[in-house]
């Protein structure tokens, strides 16, 4: 099977965000880079279906500047067979990377199969694979946390909330959309990580896959920090006393119960 | 300008995130509304009731259930055809797998999640979080194509009805083509609370409960409030809870009036889910718990001690 992960690299979730003096955008330069998580529960259901069906190859990419390029190399180290930067700014919007994913996928496909995240930490727009699905007039299926493969069809199990979920059956090619719960992904080793600095990391440029700033529909601007947090109110006295006046404060101050 | 809320319902009734939409600052916008499925009829009135000067129905057996493929096609029918300036959905599952469809479908600019709406004055601004509610950014719609936008539940109250108004009533047949994908099975949750996603208060225990028994405590409290469960990674993690109360970066990014943790250090991963809840209550025997930076209210002391109390202190309240 010909096999694609789309991922995003992202700040690491422990990342302080400051903003850039315009404040259009974060000042990136003490960011920790990573694979966003959901990503990489796709990179790793790849894995286990190579493990499954073995003539399959696993090509993984992402849009955005050079930076990506260390993520994709981490993708390597986890096992994928190759990894291709889409060379993009690193604010497209969701639209403008699926354009581009989906015009990558055409020129190196055709494609089995697409994995994804459900949605990338930063943005958390939850768009591209839906995007990318509809590029490629593939069916998607999102938020997955399970899959049967059969033969030219998967069977998902999607995660629609509060615990219940549906059953979807789909043809493929198709793009899916991975949620927690789907597998565990494996680490890189450390010996893998040190091979894949050595392994190439293909570039497709915004002009080879005909993509321009006309593909962007919305760009992010005028950022804001959270107001400064009042300090927390210490509820003091005995046990009993904090309990009756927290219960009050529900009741009366916020009025939510 | 002209704008069209998609309609959430289940068994004849609106969602309350779809009411919600038309407490947004809609402005002078001409309001319409369209609803898919069956039985679609017992909708139009409270849509008129909302706000909504026309209710398009779109009524197929092939859309009783939902999936993002026979929505999605046939919303991408019938948004040409009425050509509205901006698409409203709720930021609810089904919206948030649909609007990028149906945005990607029709050329539109696409605005999830957003916190901030407001078409005031003919004009279409948005505002969003980003990284998990650190900061929050405009969007700015680069060009003058349709605008697909999701809302955050709960980010405005829904409107009263009206019963003095009523909407125009029309219906919109569709054909769709044969479908790739099917929904096979609907496997329905077994949780009696409300679901973390949608409650007002969310109770949450961390690791330090020590057992999945032991929640019995949080249940107890949030049973006597109406609050739905949460749990940390760590407490599902450890087998305590199912991964559907799991609140944080890989979990469920929650926003509920009050959001109360009991037990729960407030590592960065959980504060990403809960960041932007109205109010934050503590409880944690340790002081020094980053929890309280974000917190609003806290009690240092024994949740083992201090949520029975509260139960009871909710008891006695009501009693009296």
């Amino acid at each position: 099977m010909n096999i694609f992960v789309c991922i995003k690299q992202v700040p690491d979730t422990t990342t302080r965000i400051k903003l850039r003096d315009d404040r259009n955008g974060i000042d990136e330069s003490d960011i920790q880079w990573i694979i966003s998580p959901h990503d990489e529960l796709a990179i790793e259901e790849a894995l286990r279906l190579r493990e499954q069906q073995r003539d399959s190859t696993i090509t993984v990419l992402s849009a955005g500047p050079e930076r990506v390029t260390d993520s994709l190399r981490m993708a390597l180290a986890m096992g994928a067979d190759s990894a291709v930067q889409v060379d993009l700014p690193g604010d497209g919007d969701s639209t403008m990377n699926a354009s581009a994913l989906a015009a990558a996928i055409r020129r190196l496909g055709p494609a089995d199969i697409v994995f994804t995240g459900k949605e990338a930490i930063d943005d958390g727009a939850a768009a591209v694979g839906q995007a990318l699905a509809v590029f490629l007039d593939m069916p998607c299926v999102t938020v997955v946390n399970g899959i049967d493969y059969g033969d030219g069809v998967i069977t998902c199990r999607r995660d629609v909330g509060g615990g219940s979920i549906e059953v979807i059956e789909t043809p493929l090619p198709a793009v899916v959309a991975a949620q927690v719960g789907l597998n565990e992904p494996r680490y890189a080793t450390a010996l893998n990580i040190i091979r894949a600095k050595k392994k190439p990391v293909d570039t497709l440029t915004a002009d080879e896959l005909g993509v321009t700033e006309a593909n962007r529909k919305t760009r992010l601007k005028n950022f804001e920090l959270p107001p400064p947090k009042q300090p927390c109110r210490i509820i003091e006295g005995a046990p009993a006393d904090q309990a009756r006046e927290l219960i009050r404060v529900l009741a009366e101050d916020i009025q939510v119960i | 300008m002209k704008i069209l809320i998609i309609a959430e319902h289940k068994n004849g009734q609106l969602s309350e995130a779809t009411r919600e939409l038309f407490g947004l600052l809609l402005g002078q916008a001409e309001v319409h509304a369209v609803a898919a499925g069956e039985n679609l009829e017992p909708l139009a009135g409270p849509l008129g009731q909302l706000g909504a000067a026309k209710v398009h129905l779109i009524g197929s057996p092939a859309l009783a259930s939902y999936t993002g493929e026979s929505l999605g096609q046939a919303l991408g029918q019938f948004i040409p055809q009425l050509a509205p300036d901006v698409v409203l959905a709720a930021h609810t599952p089904q919206g948030k797998d649909l609007a990028p469809r149906l945005a990607a479908a029709l050329d539109a600019a696409l605005a999830t999640d957003c916190i901030q709406v407001s078409l005031a004055g003919g004009q279409v601004t948005a505002r969003r979080p980003v990284y998990a509610g650190k900061a929050t950014a405009e969007v700015e719609f680069t060009d003058d194509s349709l605008k697909v936008i999701t809302v955050r539940p709960r980010t405005v109250k829904a409107p009263e009805p009206d019963a003095a108004r009523s909407a125009e009533v029309a219906t919109f047949a569709v054909e769709l083509p044969a479908q790739k994908t099917a929904l096979k099975e609907i496997i329905a949750s077994d949780n009696a609370r409300p679901d973390v996603s949608e409650a007002a208060i969310i109770v949450t225990g961390g690791r330090s409960l020590g057992s999945a028994e032991n929640f019995s405590v949080i249940e107890n409290f949030a049973d006597s409030i109406g609050a739905a469960v949460g749990s940390s990674r760590a407490a599902v993690d450890a087998g305590y809870r199912p991964y559907r109360d799991q609140v944080g970066q890989t979990g469920k990014v929650v926003s509920p009036q009050v959001y109360i943790a009991c037990g729960v250090s407030g590592a960065i991963q959980h504060l990403a889910g809960m960041r932007t809840s109205k109010h934050i209550v503590a409880i944690n025997t340790d002081p020094d718990a980053p929890i309280f930076q974000l917190a609003d209210y806290g009690i240092v002391g024994d949740l083992f001690e201090v949520v029975p109390l509260l139960a009871e202190a909710v008891k006695n309240r009501n009693g009296s």
